[in-house]
């Protein structure tokens, strides 16, 4: 039972990661209906402005933190503003493929600025504690909490701000919304920034936990970070999260308890089996015809 | 002599290659009810679309003194033009209330946001009491006095209405052309575009019939519903 507590207490941590990265791929995919494939590298990109701004400018946590999650945006934001705009108009597969194409891009970039793995120095000091026969680190306490607040401030600005009203009203009709006032680009520029601030935010959590980081480390957390949206709904916030925090506990039991060469392997089986019982994810719902 | 409010010159848009209007002039004056009518395809829904900046096109739209060409659409939300567009375009993933605040965007005055909510509510009492729910869940009639109330909410001195009457009982029609009234007495200009003619011509001062894009015919309304060439076309003879 206390092995159990420590595996889901583990799943956590990971679920949150996944959670801030799906949000990622479901806000873009919610506002433009495509799927933003470079965004895994975008976690990858948070994860080594961390590290300049650890290492290089040798800032503590927070300010490394913001710094890390403010650098990103800008960079979600030019991709969004290069590379997918001017093909909002042409066929979807012409998007995805570029997205692919940015993503490695960015790989590569950062493969030929830093050609070997990077260690992220300590920045928080890492105690345990034991309770009820539990091991709890303190990296896991700030990793879950500020997931949590970040989570909940997104919730909050997609539902109960004006912005997060512009962002749903494109959402369902792009081409309606101008007619209210409200300014397209500059909400979509938005929505990508905020994504890449939370995946980055999500590669400062991962280089916490995992402090060796490398140029390819985002393409499989991106992946597993995808499945997450998709499991629990694409284009659903809560569905998002849900869906991250499903796949963490998922990954870590069956590490577990089962041979541990098997994680991916249940990913991914995972994603196959619940797109066939339930193709629009836990809590996505069909989208209903416009009339 | 003042500008006038709306001025078209030689507007022109091509969708691809179809040229949907083909050289249109017209001038409305500041609180007029005007409408454009004609059958499908005459361009009528293509011209709200110019004057509001949803499609691009050539010749000029000149509003309050301002040349609109470059002007982005949601700016053109600020300069004063509301646009209710074919099929209402309604949220339907957003509340009712929800549809409404997000017409006030870029307004930062809550008290007069306030005073105009309160005149939609009493102009539509429906949407006051439909105010919490989703607005995909409305029937059409409702739906379309949001789409009215939410070109309000905006403080629109020009209100384009393109078929507002489209889908609607005949009850629901005359509510809805009634309060279209209430609207033009206290200021705002409105250009109607209609496919119930006969309608159309009992609410407006004046009257453009179009047709394959062009000006086919002018003038007061009342003399329009009187014209034969009309009566025939487009009232059922």
């Amino acid at each position: 039972m206390t092995y159990l507590l420590q595996q889901l207490l583990n799943g956590l941590q990971l679920g949150s990661i996944y959670a801030l990265i799906a949000l990622g791929y479901t806000m873009v995919y919610g506002i433009l209906q495509m799927i933003n494939f470079a965004h895994g590298d975008l976690f990858m990109v948070g994860a080594f402005a961390l590290f300049v701004a650890a290492s290089v400018l040798g800032l503590p946590f927070v300010p490394s933190l913001l710094l890390a999650m403010i650098a990103t945006a800008a960079i979600g934001v030019l991709i969004e503003r290069l590379a997918y705009r001017p093909l909002r108009s042409a066929p979807r597969v012409s998007a995805i493929i570029t997205a692919l194409g940015v993503g490695l891009f960015l790989e590569n970039l950062v493969n030929a600025l830093s050609p070997y793995p990077k260690h992220v120095p300590t920045l928080l000091s890492n105690h345990s504690w034991v309770l009820a026969g539990v091991t709890i680190s303190s990296i896991q306490i700030w990793i879950i909490v500020l997931a949590g607040i970040l989570v909940l401030g997104l919730d909050l600005l997609v539902h109960r701000t004006k912005v997060g009203m512009a962002m749903r009203a494109i959402s369902w009709d792009r081409t309606t919304a101008p007619l209210m006032g409200v300014p397209v680009n500059a909400v979509i520029s938005l929505t990508f920034g905020i994504g890449a601030a939370l995946g980055a935010a999500a590669g400062v959590f991962y280089a916490l936990a995992y402090p060796i980081i490398d140029p390819y480390m985002g393409v499989m957390v991106g992946w597993k970070a995808f499945i997450s949206a998709v499991v629990g709904g694409i284009g659903s916030i809560r569905g998002a999260v849900l869906g991250g925090l499903i796949l963490g506990a998922v990954e870590i039991l069956v590490a577990a308890f089962l041979p541990s060469t098997g994680r991916d392997l249940v990913a991914f089986a995972l994603l196959l089996v619940l797109l066939v019982l339930r193709p629009h994810g836990i809590l996505g719902r069909p989208r209903p015809v416009k009339a | 002599m003042n500008a006038p409010f709306l001025q078209i010159r030689d507007l022109e848009v091509a969708y691809g290659r179809i040229c949907a209007v083909r050289g249109i002039s017209l001038e409305i004056a500041e609180g007029e009810i005007v409408t454009l009518i004609g059958a499908n395809g005459a361009g009528k829904t293509t011209i709200l679309r110019a004057i509001s900046g949803m499609v691009p096109y050539t010749g000029s739209i000149v509003f309050g003194g301002m040349d609109l060409h470059g002007v982005p659409a949601h700016r053109r939300v600020a300069l004063g033009i509301a646009h209710v567009p074919e099929g209402r375009g309604i949220f339907s993933n957003l509340t009712v209330a929800e549809n409404l605040s997000l017409a006030t965007w870029g307004r930062r005055d809550r008290l007069g946001i306030k005073a105009d909510l309160a005149r939609v509510h009493a102009l539509f009492p429906r949407l006051a009491e439909r105010a919490p729910q989703m607005a995909g869940t409305l029937s059409g009639g409702e739906q379309q006095m949001l789409s009215v109330g939410r070109a309000l909410m905006s403080r629109s001195k020009l209100l384009l209405l393109d078929e507002p009457s489209m889908g609607l009982s005949p009850i629901l029609v005359r509510d809805i052309f009634r309060v279209l009234r209430e609207i033009n007495a206290t200021g705002t200009t409105i250009l109607l575009v209609e496919q119930n003619a006969h309608l159309a011509l009992q609410l407006a001062g004046r009257a453009w019939v179009l047709q394959n894009g062009r000006v086919e015919l002018t003038g007061p309304a009342a003399a329009l519903a009187g014209d034969p060439r009309v009566r025939e076309a487009y009232l059922g003879g």
